[in-house]
């Protein structure tokens, strides 16, 4: 019983390991993918790169934010 | 160009010569201890009934009770310090908050750090604006305003006209006052969690309560001031009646009024405790590195001091972020709901 609690910690800290490297790929896949359509789109119309800028900013911020959602349930299951 | 490499040469210069001073700190307090860095983190994360500045200095905040049988209780937190009990009160070791001697909470409106931070930014916050608004009042149109006037003029107009009015459209004034209030005071708490001294430092949109808090304001904001079609719009949504008559699309479209809000409190929420914990944990490693020794300590001291400013001036960068996507969300969310066909 013992080694069934400390397995259960144990399982804990690697399940919230492995949670926060899987999301942040998915994270570095999506702003990847913004930054290369933000800097194709400038390259296609320079004069519009301030609004480009603003926007590529912005959803970085939202695909970012989904991304702090899987980090505040990996720290959930390391800490209760 | 000559002026930036000397400068970065005698900053490198006063670093080095700093070392030996600090490795003769360390062999004097080589007795006191392992570094608990969790204590350390958590310790700055979470709220205190006290405020905790430096070292020895604390401020002890008063601590405000109230239960059916003992009543009404007031009194400064250093009577809880170390455990102690004070008329039936003491300070839960897991939780850190007050209970009384059965365990259970108390009706507790203390002034804790962060209220006492909240009280900050508010008396901040309302002077800055009052008092540009009253350089307006004088002097209106007959001159343009400079140098602190202007700045503030600069970012209402910037959420007056490229936030409240492009999202919400006609009819935005009302919100304007709404959007402006939690946008400032977003960006004022992230700002001053960014200082690590008294007055600033306090958690206080790391606290999911705070983030809570605004998100509740923007929930009423969206809907108390709605008009009946946005109603419609979720209740019998203009789509095909087989999507309808299983409630599918008006069960997605009621949940997605509660999830809005609660989105809005995790990113804000998530943004800014992590960016927290990263600033601290950098800064926890010189400690726990000069507890091997200085030839361990002193490069990763240099490593963490160019991280942090590295991570400070990101954090920076994500306190103007997260204030500035939490208002146009809500602002396009107000839109939806004022103008929805």
């Amino acid at each position: 019983m013992i080694l069934e609690a400390a397995a259960g910690a144990g399982l804990a800290k690697f399940g919230a390991a492995i949670g926060a490297a899987i999301a942040v790929i998915g994270a570095a896949f999506g702003i990847g993918n913004i930054g290369k359509s933000s800097v194709e789109s400038i390259a296609r119309q320079p004069s519009a790169a301030g609004d480009i800028r603003t926007s590529m900013i912005l959803t970085a911020a939202f695909v970012e934010g989904v991304a702090l959602f899987a980090i505040v349930v990996c720290l959930l299951t390391l800490f209760f | 160009m000559r002026g930036d490499r000397h400068f970065i040469i005698r900053l490198a210069v006063a670093f080095l010569l700093l070392l030996p001073i600090s490795s003769k700190s360390w062999a004097e307090e080589q007795g006191e201890g392992k570094v608990d860095v969790k204590e350390i983190i958590f310790g700055h994360l979470s709220d205190a009934y006290e405020w905790h500045i430096a070292g020895e200095a604390i401020i002890h905040l008063p601590c405000i009770v109230y239960s059916n049988e003992s009543g009404l209780k007031v009194f400064m937190s250093d009577k809880l310090e170390g455990g102690e009990e004070y008329e039936g009160y003491h300070i839960d070791a897991e939780s850190g908050k007050i209970v009384n001697a059965a365990g259970v909470r108390p009706f507790d409106i203390s002034i804790t750090k962060n209220v006492l931070e909240l009280f900050f930014v508010c008396i901040l916050l309302c002077s800055v604006i009052l008092l540009s608004a009253r350089w307006y009042r004088k002097n209106g149109y007959k001159k343009a305003p400079g140098g602190f006037i202007g700045m503030i003029e600069v970012v209402i107009n910037f959420i007056d006209k490229q936030v409240a009015e492009a999202s919400i459209g006609h009819g935005y004034e009302r919100f304007s006052p709404y959007l402006l209030t939690v946008f400032l005071f977003i960006l004022t708490c992230n700002l001053l969690g960014l200082i690590p001294i008294f007055p600033g430092g306090a958690n206080l949109t790391g606290n999911i309560a705070v983030t809570l808090t605004c998100a509740i304001t923007a929930f009423i904001a969206i809907n108390a001031f709605a008009p009946k079609e946005y109603f419609k719009s979720i209740f019998w949504p203009n789509v095909p009646l087989a999507l309808k008559a299983i409630p599918l699309m008006p069960t997605i479209e009621f949940i997605g009024v509660f999830t809005k809000p609660f989105s809005l409190t995790v990113r804000l929420f998530a943004n800014i405790m992590a960016g927290h914990i990263i600033i601290l944990s950098l800064t926890s490693i010189v400690f726990i590195t000069w507890q091997v020794g200085p030839s361990v300590g002193a490069p990763m001291t240099a490593v963490s001091v160019a991280f942090c400013i590295f991570m400070n001036c990101l954090e920076l960068l994500v306190a103007f972020i997260q204030a500035y996507v939490f208002t146009i969300l809500t602002a396009n969310f107000i839109g939806l709901a004022q103008h929805e066909e």
